[in-house]
């Protein structure tokens, strides 16, 4: 059912595998609670996945089983090649974590923060003042490099805590929501901060409330909801697969809107609701019956976003 | 939170303890304790100088002599052990509750290859150097107000820090027990004080009834005292051994219970 590629059984424990990471069949609970329920989810070496989902998804929580922070009741996980949670040690030593609540050290100055991941990832002495230089670069925060983090702006915390997960040159990055509740400004920064990474090959996997940010980064997008991946593909694939390439829209008072749904549902075409509007998916294929029955209708092409409400029901930001 | 540990923990397989793991967790203790060495320091040395001076003074108008010793000797030596498990249990319970629950410092590092017995292990590891250290000001004290100094003096940071790993240890074990910040006054009542008082430190504990002296002995703070007087005053072989095995038994089994406690509440 998982429209995801072929697994990877032959992977070489030694990093070198041509996925990134994999997820087969990986179920974790809390207590009744199936966060992560039977998820089958691969990353091909250098590119981007965007891991759309609605809050409880399950998106964090597949974060931790990645770093081992979390450890699964069934499935199996490799990352980077490795096994998780057996090697997961070495895995780690390659990877850079962007957790979506910022633990920095606040009481250390911007460059202490990074001197100390810099060891932590076992930065050869030689090499690491040159390391969180590169760091405070990727941050844009040379000049502020003896600032404590306590005195930093939101946008500049954000930045930091990125560039702290680079310090080491990671060939995979785990982003969790990393633009949430940022302006946009800042968030085209981190934008072609995931640019860069990308052109350099990095691995990343960035999960996202912003169907924008996932149209903008991602090479593929998985729909997650309820714990396990619904809709796989490229954004493009993903968009035509489920919403077709036309959307017809119409607003109106709730009654033509119910009006609307029905015509559609007559001639089995699906719909979204947004607001005071009412969306006909799937336009291209709509019959002569329901364009002459929706004359005020406006013609748009169809999104990601139609495919993410459609499929999770859920509105988005 | 306090699920059943089995099935959900990682495997706990023997794994490498890697000295650049322990290295770079204490690096970051190091450089926040250059930021707070002032108030740290002197919260753990005031209060035992307090209790030295109040006992020496107090007490020792009453008693001249205990268990052969001057009792400036006999309290400026055991009061080493006091500022040692000061210096060690509080920052044990109270620095890694803040830590792990307020700051997230863990999981950011469990995030970096580094892991739960590495990071349980820099974490005392740190403490235990730093009480070492603290726990000697005391005895300094002590010098001014009459004991003696001798060579054997030395090694009683190292004798310190021994004591403060399995109290560290102690402390981070608690830290992950309790399921608040509040929930330490209970142990701090019920089990730290006893400790302390009941060590050998203020007053010789085969003056005890006989089930406590015997109790006492399982009291690891008895130990360290004791260390620490055959250091000033002259070892007996046998014995101090016995110490050292008790308290190096006493810091693997803390550090173990330690490993495993925070195991569970970081690794979901
Ligand atoms: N430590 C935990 N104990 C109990 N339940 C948890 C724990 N962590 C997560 N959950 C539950 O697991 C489900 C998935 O949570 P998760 O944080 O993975 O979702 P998410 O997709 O990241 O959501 P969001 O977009 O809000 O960040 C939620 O129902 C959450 O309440
Ligand atoms: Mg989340």
């Amino acid at each position: 059912m998982p429209a995801t590629p072929a697994p990877s059984t032959t992977a070489p424990p030694d990093g070198t595998a041509s996925l990134g990471l994999s997820l087969r069949g990986v179920v974790k609970t809390f207590g009744a609670l199936r966060a992560v329920d039977g998820l089958d989810l691969d990353v091909r070496a250098g590119t981007c996945l965007g891991l759309l989902g609605p809050n409880g998804a399950g998106k964090s929580t597949t974060m931790r089983l990645l770093t081992a922070q979390a450890v699964a009741d069934e499935g199996t996980i490799e990352v980077l090649g490795f096994p998780v949670p057996e090697q997961s040690k070495q895995a780690r030593a390659q990877m850079g974590v962007v957790p979506q609540q910022d633990n920095l050290d606040i009481e250390l100055t911007v460059r202490q923060n990074l001197q100390v991941f810099a060891r932590l990832y076992r930065l050869p002495r030689a090499g690491r003042n040159a390391a969180v230089e590169r760091a405070l670069e990727v941050a844009q925060l040379t000049g502020r490099a003896d600032t404590r983090v306590d005195d930093l702006s939101g946008g500049m915390r954000r930045r930091l805590l990125i560039a702290r997960a680079l310090v080491h040159r990671p060939r995979l990055v785990l982003l969790d929501e990393p633009t949430v509740g940022l302006d946009p400004q800042v968030r085209q920064e981190l934008w072609a901060l995931v640019d860069a990474l990308r052109s350099e090959g990095v691995t990343v996997l960035m999960s996202t409330h912003y169907i924008e940010e996932a149209e903008r980064l991602a090479d593929d997008v998985a729909v997650m909801s309820a714990g396990r991946v619904i809709a796989f593909g490229t954004p493009t694939a993903l968009t035509v697969e489920h919403a077709g390439s036309r959307v017809l829209e119409v607003y109106g008072p709730p009654s033509r809107l119910l009006e609307v749904e029905r015509v559609a549902a007559a001639a089995g075409l699906p719909t979204r609701r947004t607001g005071p509007a009412v969306a006909v998916l799937r336009a291209e294929a709509a019959p002569a019956a329901v364009t002459d029955a929706l004359p005020d209708a406006v013609v748009r092409p169809s999104t990601l976003e139609d495919v993410f409400v459609l499929l999770t029901g859920e509105k988005v930001e | 939170m306090s699920a059943p540990v089995s099935s959900r923990t990682a495997p706990s397989r023997l794994r490498r303890i890697e000295p650049a793991a322990l290295g770079a967790v204490v690096f970051r203790e190091a450089t926040m304790f250059r930021r707070y060495w002032r108030s740290t320091t002197f919260s753990s040395v005031v209060e035992p100088t307090i209790y030295l001076l109040a006992f020496g003074f107090g007490f020792g108008s009453l008693v001249a002599r205990v268990a052969g010793y001057d009792y400036i000797d006999f309290v400026g030596t055991g009061i080493v052990a006091t500022a040692v498990l000061f210096g060690s249990a509080f920052p044990g319970m109270f620095g890694t509750f803040i830590k792990r629950v307020f700051q997230k410092t863990y999981d950011a590092v469990l995030a970096t290859p580094v892991d739960t017995e590495e990071l349980v292990a820099a974490e005392a590891l740190w403490i235990a150097l730093r009480s070492g250290v603290l726990g000697v000001v005391p005895m300094l004290v002590a010098i001014a107000f009459g004991l003696q100094p001798s060579w054997g003096m030395l090694l009683v940071p190292l004798i310190g820090a021994l004591t403060g790993f399995g109290f560290a240890a102690f402390g981070i074990w608690v830290s992950g027990i309790v399921p608040s910040i509040d929930s330490f006054g209970y142990v701090i009542s019920a089990v730290v004080t006893p400790l302390f008082l009941v060590a050998g430190t203020f007053f010789p504990i085969d003056g005890l009834p006989g089930w406590a002296s015997t109790a006492a002995l399982l009291n690891p703070l008895y130990h360290c005292v004791e260390l620490v007087r055959s250091a000033v005053f002259g070892f007996s072989l046998l014995t101090d051994l016995g110490h050292v095995a008790a308290l190096a038994v006493f810091g693997v089994v803390m550090w173990l219970l330690a490993v495993r406690r925070l195991r569970a509440r970081l690794v979901l």
